[in-house]
């Protein structure tokens, strides 16, 4: 009973083994791990991450400002993140490789459809809980419904449309983990492909994805506050 | 497993469908009957780790409801637990674990902790003082309080988190193949499963519909917990 514990402490060593120094692959002749190869799969996975978060802001930010500024489509906003939920990010990535084939193009569409949800719902929601008196002061003052959204609804709803991307951006980090089943090359190729890697390899796989998704959502939790205009800080008791 | 089965679909009907990798709606009613254990596998999944999820969370509620400034630890770490990718978690887990229900089962409650805390805890935050007052001026004791006052307030709330990580677990919980629990993910991902169109679909969307489901159940609940919620002047 004793070396139990030593037991799975030696393989958590072997994996950071196998994060710093190549090694020959299981299959032999190539060399895989090594902070070189771990750093290229780290790319690959913030590169189809990123890009996907991207395009989803691009999309879910103005459609939620108009819908939230407009009051309209409520149903639709608040829905969505719900259908959002119910739908297996796995499954999602199945069905963009079943009809639409392998690729980063498609990976990263998958990713945008699991990404838009909660920004847009979160945008909605932020917009619509302005103070009305607030927007009734600006338009007193004579903005127009364009400054309003620009000037007043955007910063104020600031905080909750981060929170939204931040949860995006958590979930498609963890998903572009099994984006290797469609062809992209990211850390969870070391998950997937153990038997080109072995157990060092998997295990270190996971040690890099689990830094990583802390990682972004630590980075996003410290923008959601810098974003936060002061006098809503303020604000709050 | 696939080609077993299209093979036996061109004997009984001819048609080539699967052979082009067509989607197929005939097929999956045909051969339902492999998806009924991944299925309650899936559902044994998603059940025990929101039951186990909800007890250690609501004895976590009840000390952060005593004990106020344990709320953010709590919150802190039960976060950290979310954000962790479960796929990582699966595999963090195998070299103490090993593979099967143990490591799927302690990944996904480990998920779905935050969520339902959270809601306990608002729950409880939200109980109106009047109705917290009467409770006192009525005699409770804070046991009979926290029963027969807050926690039926709070439900409303408590059932909203339970939703959420239900729903949410139906979805992780295909990932649990990886961790060699089985589950509908199996249907998608072992062997050429996931180019396979019409399987995909089925196991896709068996997943969507019990989650869907299961949503339907915990709304049930909730009218059945709260009928003052429901008497209300026509």
């Amino acid at each position: 009973m004793m070396h139990l514990p030593l037991a799975f402490l030696s393989d958590f060593g072997d994996a950071i083994d196998f994060i710093l120094h190549t090694r020959e692959a299981q299959t032999g002749t190539v060399q895989v791990g090594g902070l070189a190869e771990v750093l290229d799969f780290t790319w690959e996975h913030i590169k189809v991450s990123g890009a996907a978060i991207g395009v989803a802001c691009a999309f879910a930010v103005p459609v939620g400002l108009v819908l939230g500024h407009a009051g309209k489509g409520e149903l639709l906003a608040i829905s969505i993140s719900n259908v959002g939920r119910a739908v297996p990010s796995l499954a999602l990535i199945a069905f963009f490789v079943a009809y639409l084939g392998v690729g980063f193009t498609n990976v990263t569409l998958a990713l945008v459809l699991l990404a838009i949800p909660p920004i847009l719902t979160n945008t909605y929601v932020g917009v619509r809980q302005v103070d009305p008196d607030v927007i009734d002061a600006a338009r007193g003052m004579g903005l127009s419904p364009g400054e309003v959204v620009r000037r007043i609804e955007l910063p104020l709803a600031l905080p909750s449309i981060f929170g939204g991307i931040r949860t995006s951006a958590v979930n498609v980090v963890a998903t572009a983990t099994i984006a290797p089943l469609a062809g992209v090359l990211t850390l969870g190729d070391f998950i997937l492909s153990a038997n080109v890697y072995g157990q060092d390899g998997r295990l270190a796989g996971a040690i890099v994805v689990a830094l990583l998704a802390l990682f972004v959502e630590l980075a996003f939790a410290t923008l959601q506050r810098v974003v936060t205009p002061r006098g809503l800080t303020l604000r709050d008791p | 497993m696939t080609t077993l089965a299209q093979v036996q679909f061109h004997e009984r009907s001819g048609d080539s469908c699967i052979a082009r990798n067509d989607f197929c709606p005939g097929w999956i009613v045909d051969h339902f009957d492999r998806y009924t254990d991944p299925l309650l596998q899936h559902i044994f999944l998603t059940v025990t780790a929101v039951a186990c999820g909800f007890a250690i969370a609501f004895v976590l509620a009840l000390v952060a409801r005593r004990r106020h400034w344990l709320n953010g630890p709590i919150l802190g770490v039960t976060g950290v637990l979310y954000t962790l990718p479960s796929l990582a978690v699966f595999f963090l887990l195998l070299p103490i674990t090993g593979r099967g229900n143990t490591t799927a089962l302690i990944a996904l409650t480990a998920y779905t902790l935050q969520i339902i805390f959270r809601n306990i805890v608002t729950g409880l935050e939200n109980v109106p003082a009047e109705a917290r007052d009467a409770g006192i001026g009525m005699g409770l004791t804070d046991r009979q309080l926290l029963w027969r006052v807050e926690l039926p307030l709070a439900l409303p709330d408590v059932i909203a988190g339970l939703r959420i990580a239900t729903t949410t677990t139906v979805g992780l919980a295909t990932l649990a193949v990886f961790a060699g629990a089985g589950g509908l993910g199996e249907q998608i991902v072992t062997g050429s499963n996931i180019t396979f169109k019409t399987g995909v679909v089925a196991a896709g969307g068996l997943a969507v519909l019990l989650a869907l489901a299961l949503d339907m159940v915990l709304l049930g609940v909730q009218r059945v917990l709260t009928p003052w919620r429901r008497a209300r002047p026509a």
